[in-house]
């Protein structure tokens, strides 16, 4: 019988990374993310799975928490919301240099500064183009349910041991504190100690006879070997750009315009579409669900198809340079956002499009 | 069918719960539903509101920008959200407290003395049953059977004890709601 719970997303993460084996995990409250911890605190995971649930003195410690945790090969994560992923950007360049696995939660908030306590999407630059120094990449996933919240949980970890490197769940205050059914999958026992033996070989779990010393670090002073390091992680970046793009199409098949949406503003369009269709506009909705890597060729192919493309994103329009670059300037693409924490409604969507596609 | 509600009021109303448990009795009657709260600064000042979809289908946004049914119990929340209800919709409103009354000609409005009863009775605690129990009377969308599973779900064991009181203050309610205008 399946496990239906009517939960936030903030609960249905925490709650989905104790059963996906999540060995620690280390964060810092701040709104709108606090039942991320205020749940896994509740839970007690280290009575029953072991896992270890910390609050650490602030977002920097944590993501070093993280950093060491992942260094020895357990699944380890934490979360935060946008001021607070700020501070965490050194750990996470550090993480992605030394090819660690980790996950790392955002639920945004508007910004910039401390901005405001409600939800926003403009943290896209941030999460996709390197928050941190360096040439990195994270893998982020963008959750439009509390579902999805639960379900890229697991498929974090996943990914992140797949590719050495973290992954980043941008989700926001709609997804977080909403309620939603959620189908909560079965639990997945932690990593035993011969599992990180065998199938993360370069952790630090403690030298053994049969091997060198494991050493974790984002250092090397030889340029060369940096240049070369670098190079390898373009490559990782590039299988990810092969294998990884992940995206949902809506009413597309006969659609004469396009909405471009991810998270909660994917949701909030597709209700725009509804509504459109309704006044016969023959409108489709492609939802990114990797944002990196990002859905280009769904994207360069629907251009061929629709006139114009709305990108609809709480933000001043950060997600809209990646929709042009996608069809590479060939088809009309406009920006339409709410910010600030303003939640943007269907009504406003639809009368967008009508303005700055359709009509302009 | 899908059934969008606003909920509104001061914190501490049960607004919120009120949401919590009629979204659980969805699911326990095998439907979509959302539940979104106001979580913000509003909240901090002393207003609450809660947006909950009910849906025999995949339910698209959970932020709405107009009501089938708004549930009103504060003047505040009448003064942001009367405007909002689709036309041939419906309002709710406790009178208690409430100075200035809806004037809108185009959608059905109902009254429900719940504060006032929940004194009479010493049930203040049940207040937001009294008031969910009006709105099922008047949109019986969920079965009762389900109500009581949503209450075992919502509420933590150790309140369990506390269900029949709350299925009580749902039948006052049904009995207590009164019509104001009809469309």
């Amino acid at each position: 019988m399946k496990e239906l719970r009517l939960m936030k997303g903030n609960e249905a993460v925490a709650e989905a990374a104790i059963r996906a084996g999540c060995d620690g995990y280390f964060g810092y409250p701040i709104t709108p993310q606090s039942e991320v911890m205020e749940y896994l605190m509740y839970q007690e995971p280290h009575k029953t799975t072991g896992m270890v649930v910390l609050q650490a003195e602030s977002e920097v410690a944590a993501i070093n928490m993280v950093y060491g945790g992942a260094s020895c090969g357990k699944r380890v994560m934490t979360s935060s919301s946008s001021p607070g992923i700020s501070l965490k950007q050194e750990g996470i360049s550090y993480i992605a240099g030394a090819e660690l696995p980790c996950l790392i939660v955002n639920v945004v908030r508007g910004g910039p500064g401390l901005g405001t306590i409600q939800p926003a999407q403009s943290d896209y630059f941030q999460s996709t183009k390197g928050g941190g120094h360096g040439d990195y990449r994270l893998l982020v996933l963008a959750p439009a349910s509390v579902q999805e919240m639960a379900d890229f949980a697991g498929l974090g970890f996943e990914l992140a041991f797949k590719y050495r490197n973290p992954v980043l769940i941008l989700s926001d205050g709609v997804i977080g504190q909403m309620m939603e059914k959620v189908e909560l999958q079965p639990h997945q026992p932690r990593f035993t100690k011969e599992e990180i033996k065998a199938n993360t070989p370069w952790a630090t779990y403690g030298k053994t006879d049969d091997r060198g010393r494991n050493i974790i670090t984002s250092l090397d002073l030889d340029s060369h070997k940096q240049e070369k390091h670098v190079t390898h992680l373009a490559e990782k970046y590039q299988a990810m750009e092969e294998n990884e793009v992940r995206y949902e199409e809506f009413q597309t098949e006969d659609a004469e315009y396009l909405i471009v949406a991810y998270g909660s503003s994917a949701r909030i369009s597709q209700k725009a579409v509804d509504i459109a269709r309704a006044k016969g506009i023959k409108v489709g909705l492609l939802r990114p669900i990797t944002l990196f890597p990002f859905p280009k060729k769904p994207l360069a192919k629907l251009a061929t198809q629709v006139k114009g493309i709305l990108s609809v994103e709480m933000s001043l329009g950060q997600m809209v340079e990646d929709v042009k670059l996608a069809v590479e300037c060939k088809i009309k693409v406009e920006h339409f956002g709410r910010y600030g924490g303003i939640i943007p409604t269907p009504d406003e969507v639809v009368a967008a499009l009508e303005q700055k596609i359709i009509g302009g | 069918m899908t059934e969008e509600i606003i909920i509104a009021g001061f914190g501490g109303q049960g607004v919120l719960s009120m949401g919590k448990i009629l979204a659980y009795s969805g699911i326990m009657q095998n439907q979509e539903v959302s539940w979104m709260p106001s979580y913000g600064p509003e909240m901090r000042g002393g207003t609450a509101n809660v947006t909950v979809v009910l849906s025999d289908e995949r339910i698209s946004s959970p932020v709405i920008n107009s009501y089938d049914t708004a549930i009103i119990l504060n003047q505040q929340s009448m003064d942001k959200f009367v405007d909002t209800v689709k036309p041939g919709g419906l309002l709710i409103y406790d009178p208690n407290g409430i100075t200035h009354h809806p004037e809108r000609k185009d959608i059905n409005i109902y009254t429900i003395e719940a504060s006032e009863e929940a004194g009479k009775q010493g049930l203040m605690k049940t207040f937001n049953m009294i008031v969910l129990g009006g709105f099922l009377k008047l949109k019986p969308l969920i079965q009762p059977e389900f109500i009581h599973k949503g209450l075992e779900k919502s509420l933590p064991a150790r309140h369990h004890k506390l269900i029949p009181e709350n299925e009580k203050a749902i039948e006052v309610g049904k009995e207590l709601i009164k019509a104001v205008q009809l469309v």
